[in-house]
């Protein structure tokens, strides 16, 4: 008996959870797309007519059956790369994404080199 | 090895001096110009008067089609609509208007007002369309050639600049 209602408890819940789907992915994308016409605000921010315009596209986009990463395409064509927030990685933005890599591994040596040195002196 | 982190710390500073230097002198107003040589993609706009849907086949045997997207509303597209009734009068190009979010009563007292320029009329309600044409503001105008490849695209008013360089292009491709 506990299984069983363990079981439908479960299921209810998956049933749920996948009908909830949706918003979140929509609104995880608002937060993703710059609002071209504000100061430094995502559309999810904004009420202004183009972040309104877009989120009706994302929305019909969806309900395509397009996914998060094909509407950023869609929409990166129309307007550039600068409309995300998060872009993809290409040859325009390789340094970008690859210096905070580099210092890191930079940093890496420097701290070796250091505690080496420190341990050479005792 | 001190050697090496003091050469690194060096570069690492005049690449970041570098960086600033180059963002400080840069533009940051935002553009679609590199919209420009790209082909438009599916066109699908509904006519102003019907629902009939006009598609890239119809502006195809067109030499130039210059895209316009105004409004009644918006106060800058009637200081470029003297241009718009300008360049209506060439013969290589043709006017495509596309009403962005409007009354259609307003949209009509408008070019009853001001003169029609518009070989085809559409409409966009809900302003959907606009995204598929990289538009975020009107008026914004794109010239285009019969393989729909973008020529210029023009963001704001159209201006008397503006006119005169659309002339030279659409006279001298």
């Amino acid at each position: 008996m506990k299984i069983k209602i363990f079981l439908t408890i479960f299921f209810i819940s998956f049933n749920l959870n996948l009908g909830s789907n949706e918003p979140i992915v929509e609104s995880k994308i608002h937060k993703n797309l710059r609002c071209l016409v504000c100061q430094g605000q995502s559309i999810a921010d904004s009420n202004s007519d183009f972040a309104i315009t877009l989120k009706m596209v994302v929305k019909d986009l969806i309900k395509d059956g397009k996914s998060e990463d094909e509407i950023y395409d869609f929409l990166s064509e129309k307007y550039g790369d600068w409309i995300l927030y998060n872009p993809k990685l290409n040859a325009g933005n390789l340094l970008l994404w690859s210096l905070p890599y580099l210092v890191l591994v930079f940093g890496g040596v420097i701290i070796v080199f250091l505690i080496r040195k420190q341990s050479k002196k005792t | 090895m001190q050697k090496i982190i003091k050469i690194t710390i060096i570069f690492l500073l005049i690449f970041i001096l570098g960086i600033f230097f180059l963002s400080l002198n840069k533009s940051s107003n935002y553009n679609t110009e590199f919209l420009v040589g790209n082909k438009l993609g599916e066109i699908e706009l509904v006519s102003f008067e019907d629902d009939s849907v006009y598609t890239n086949d119809d502006f195809k045997n067109n030499s130039f089609t210059l895209i316009n997207f105004w409004a009644s509303w918006c106060a800058p597209c009637r200081i470029e609509h003297p241009q718009l009734m300008e360049l209506s009068k060439e013969n290589n190009i043709k006017i495509l208007g596309v009403n962005f979010k409007d009354k259609k009563i307003n949209a009509l007292k408008f070019l009853k007002d001001l003169g029609d320029p518009y070989e085809y009329l559409t409409r966009d309600s809900n302003g959907k369309q606009s995204v598929n044409f990289g538009i975020y503001g009107i008026p914004e105008s794109i010239l285009i050639d019969n393989k729909l490849t973008i020529i210029k695209k023009f963001v704001g008013p159209l201006t008397k600049h503006d006119l005169n360089n659309i002339i030279e292009i659409i006279n001298n491709l």
